[in-house]
């Protein structure tokens, strides 16, 4: 590691003009970049690690601003005209975007857009570019390379699309590749094949890698030196076996630790039977229609029986597209299907929306994604109690807002909050909004559709124990939703693995993650029991 | 979180405010707002102080053109006595003026009647006709009259009309039903549209084709079948206008509520057994006001211009009520010998339409910011 240093970023700093005055995102910073080595930025969101990089590359919003330095080679980025930053700016310098769906062109073919950069940057022709790209793609190991130039993005999956997009990335033989979060929106498994291949292109290759991340997990087999970021200052920085060995400051150390921790205890076996599924059946139709012929029958659930006890919590496991929200959906009757559902002495195979409406309050859901599943025009107080406005007509509104006040209380937020709108609260606040929402109905059942993957790990865990206690206190009965294999195991007391609509494998937590028996499980646990046993060993 | 005492509720800053305090910050926004404010004042509030009424006609002041100094001017007086002589069928032997007051010596072959004198009261230009002395024979009298100061800041029109007073009587009509007219295709728009996006499926697909069917006849055609079967009516230009307006508001609003009708937060709302109709109310109505109020603000240029061809075509506004589309067209014809007809006019309309376009434009920015 004796390489000349070729991108430094001395005392930077950011800031925004937004209508609350200015706000620092960057509070000079100083980083340093070797050729051929692979440097970590992590932080939690608002950090300001990517926007640390977004100023490098000249990237900012327009309301942002940026002093300081960046100096690629020697050449101040920040200073250089448009015409010179560009030699250097998707040249020598290329990033890569957490969504693959929206970084690509979706009128254009791979082949297209993999060739036009080449074509331009490099005066290529036609027959030179496509041989070049074909070059590329199976450099970025995508199956039938020759095929997939004809392709378009959505027919490929996120890892391939990653892949094109990293494929794009090192068209121009790139000095420095800058990765911001690449692998936060795809599955655990494909996550572990991308972040193998970087590692393997990075020694193929021998550019440089910035990799910016919120998990400190995924860095570790990979970085040579790690800088952790908090609130726009650098609080620790090192070579990345030494951090790991010996974090210095309490927040790296915090970081390292918020693997959520903690077991559930499985109901007594004479627990009630809550809500029961036999043989669940959900189809989509694809296409179809007057002229387009019959439409494409996709079983998103293929015949699954579930039951559910009071007091327990079912972990469902699974990969996107595995079926496992349709199913949760499924089970509280939000979307149709066959086979034979019950909860208590209910039948509700055959109830419709005003049947359901009445038993909505003790069937509860949670979504995943917090900033999505609250109204941006209501406040958060009108918010949780809608539900009041349904179940409990006769509450007046001074009853309500107690209610409200009680529910904030019961998640841990302040209940003086309770007039402002969602916007104004952080990502991991609004999820306890949203568990207020449903708690304040005092539910028996709560599907948690993914209630923690769009927050940061130490805001994770803390959820998963406010679950946890809730669950205590009310004796509630959970469907756990996830592809979070750490979390899933801290939650549930029995998990369900689902693929392609199918339960692959089922059983008590510990039996699962001790002695799994199908491929397909072992496959889920191996890429992901790395981390997990890394960060025991901590 | 142990403490008891509820905090009096912090006050929240609602996506509305933030959206206020945005077009505050945009100053050509902010400035057409006063503008058009103004505007409206002072086309509903104008009329009153101007001295000529809307309908009067001044027949000495055809085609005057606009002056800040009053009328007659010197030149003029000479002419109108002349006019006025002529019609009291007598001579007019000389004529002085003092200060306001004109003295005319007129004689005549037979005896001159008195009562002839009414006819200088009859002219715009003069008031008070008064015999100041008569000859023995009453072949020649002396006849004062004051001059009538008349002001036409904006000049007058081919009848004689005040310009001034038609442009804002005008500009309240156009106003009014660019206003009006807007108001009833986004209410028509909105709750048609909200109900098909959000039932979604075959009663979406019915209620979209109606309004295709809708658009595909024409405009002129169903104004005048509306002009048959009720008459000409004012009120039948808001619902004309209105009634084919709202349909590219069903469609937009559609658009928005589908794409609404699949966020996480209506189907939260679902979970919780909230009925259809709440979750219009309380859910997809609130979400889709921003690019409702958006495109009202583009509406209403559409209509006032909407409103002037109909007017033109001779189906809309009727003499002597007056729009801005109508005065235009007028001064289009006079634009050679009397641009002051068009000129007035058109900056009213143009300058309306583009303070509602930069209204427009700052609610945009305000209300859907793309950093968010």
């Amino acid at each position: 590691m004796a390489n000349e240093s070729i991108l430094s970023v001395k005392d930077l700093r950011v800031r925004f003009r937004t209508l609350d005055g200015v706000v620092d995102a960057v509070k000079g910073i100083n980083l340093n970049v070797r050729a051929g080595e692979t440097v970590a930025v992590v932080g939690e969101s608002g950090s300001g690690k990517s926007q640390t990089m977004m100023a490098a590359m000249n990237l900012l919003a327009s309301n942002g601003e940026a002093t300081g330095a960046v100096e690629y080679r020697g050449k101040n980025l920040l200073t250089l005209s448009k015409q010179e930053l560009n030699k250097v700016r998707g040249r020598k310098i290329t990033m890569i975007f957490q969504e693959p769906m929206t970084s690509l062109d979706p009128l254009y073919t791979i082949g297209n857009q993999l060739m036009e950069p080449i074509m331009r940057h490099r005066g290529l022709g036609a027959a030179q570019a496509r041989a070049e790209a074909l070059r590329l793609l199976e450099l970025v190991k995508i199956p039938d390379p020759e095929r997939r130039l004809k392709s378009y993005p959505h027919e490929m999956s996120g890892g391939q699309r990653q892949r094109v997009m990293i494929a794009m990335a090192l068209a121009n033989d790139p000095d420095i590749l800058i990765a911001d979060e690449p692998t936060t929106a795809l599955d655990v498994t494909i996550q572990a094949q991308i972040l193998a291949l970087l590692a393997e292109l990075q020694r193929k290759l021998g550019m440089a890698i910035v990799f910016i991340t919120h998990d400190l997990g995924i860095v570790r087999r990979f970085a040579d030196r790690v800088y952790v970021m908090r609130s726009g200052e650098v609080v620790e920085e090192g070579q990345a076996d030494e951090l790991f060995a010996n974090p210095q400051h309490p927040y790296t150390k915090m970081l390292l630790a918020a693997e959520p921790t903690g077991r559930k205890a499985p109901p007594p076996g004479n627990a009630p039977i809550l809500l029961e599924g036999r043989n669940v059946e959900v189809e989509f139709k694809i296409g179809g229609g007057f002229l387009a012929g019959p439409p494409m029958l996709l079983k998103a659930v293929d015949r699954i029986s579930v039951t559910l006890k009071r007091g327990q919590t079912i972990g469902i496991v699974g990969e996107s597209g595995s079926g496992k929200s349709t199913l949760g959906r499924a089970l509280l009757r939000l979307l149709p299907s066959e086979g034979s559902i019950r909860f208590g002495s209910h039948d509700l195979s055959k109830a419709d929306r005003s049947d359901m409406r009445p038993l909505r309050r003790e069937l509860q859901l949670v979504f995943q994604d917090p900033f999505g599943s609250l109204s941006p025009r209501m406040t958060v107080g009108q918010i949780i109690t809608e539900g009041l406005l349904v179940h409990e007509p006769s509450l007046s509104g001074k009853e309500r807002d107690a209610r409200a006040v009680e529910a904030l209380r019961e998640v841990g937020l302040d209940p003086a909050m309770r007039n402002r709108y969602p916007h104004e609260f952080s990502g991991g606040q609004r999820q306890r909004i949203a568990i207020a929402r449903a708690m304040i109905l005092k539910p028996k059942v709560v599907v948690l559709d993914e209630p923690t993957s769009a927050l940061d790990r130490s805001v994770q865990k803390q959820i998963v124990e406010l679950l946890r206690n809730l669950q205590a206190d009310h004796d509630l009965s959970y469907l756990f939703i996830s592809h979070d294999l750490a979390v899933v195991r801290a939650m549930s007391d029995y998990i369900i693995v689902m693929k392609q609509g199918k339960i692959v494998e089922e059983g008590p937590t510990e039996e699962i993650f001790g002695d799994p028996r199908e491929p397909y499980t072992k496959t889920l646990m191996a890429a992901a029991i790395d981390e997990t046993k890394f960060r025991q060993s901590v | 979180m142990t403490d008891t005492v509820v905090a009096a509720p912090v006050v929240g800053r609602s996506l509305w405010g933030d959206a206020w305090a945005r077009l505050k910050a945009n100053k050509a926004a902010m400035f057409s707002l006063y503008y058009l404010v103004f505007m409206a004042v002072v086309c509903v509030v104008g009329p009153y102080f101007v001295p000529h009424q809307y309908t009067t006609i001044y027949a000495d002041y055809v085609r005057t053109p606009p002056s800040l100094s009053a009328y007659p001017k010197t030149e003029m007086i000479e002419t109108a006595l002349s006019d006025v002589v002529k019609r009291m069928r007598v001579d007019l032997k000389e004529w002085k003026q003092e200060g306001e007051q004109v003295f005319m010596t007129l004689a005549s072959t037979k005896p001159i009647d008195e009562r002839n004198v009414r006819y200088i009261d009859r002219s715009d230009t003069f008031d008070g006709g008064k015999v100041e002395s008569k000859s023995a024979d009453g072949l020649s009298m002396v006849v004062s009259a004051s001059i009538k100061q008349q002001y036409f800041f904006f000049g007058t029109d081919n009848v004689g009309r005040d310009q001034l007073s038609r442009t804002l009587m005008a500009g309240r009509i156009s106003l009014a039903i660019g206003l009006l007219a807007g108001v009833v295709a986004v209410v028509i728009g909105v709750v048609y549209g909200a109900t098909a996006g959000f039932m979604g499926g075959k009663t979406d697909e019915v209620m979209m084709r109606i309004v295709d069917v809708l658009y595909s006849l024409p405009f002129i055609f169903f104004v005048i079948m509306l002009v048959v079967f009720f008459g000409r009516n004012f009120v039948l230009m808001f619902l004309a206008v209105g009634a084919v307006l709202w349909l590219d508001m069903a469609r937009i609003v559609r658009g928005q509520a589908l794409s609404i009708r699949r966020q996480e937060y209506v189907q939260a709302a679902e979970a919780l057994g909230v009925r259809s109709r709440g979750i219009v109310q309380r859910h997809v109505i609130p979400n889709l006001l921003g690019p409702v109020v958006i495109y009202m603000t583009l509406l209403v240029p559409q209509v006032i211009i909407l409103e002037s061809f109909l007017s033109f075509l001779g189906l809309g506004v009727q003499e002597p009520m007056t729009s801005w589309g109508v005065l235009i067209s007028v001064g289009a014809k006079n634009i050679g010998t009397a641009n002051w007809l068009l000129l007035f006019p058109a900056f009213f309309l143009v300058s309306t339409l583009f303070a509602l376009n930069f209204i427009g434009d700052g609610l945009r920015d305000a209300l859907d910011p793309k950093d968010r």
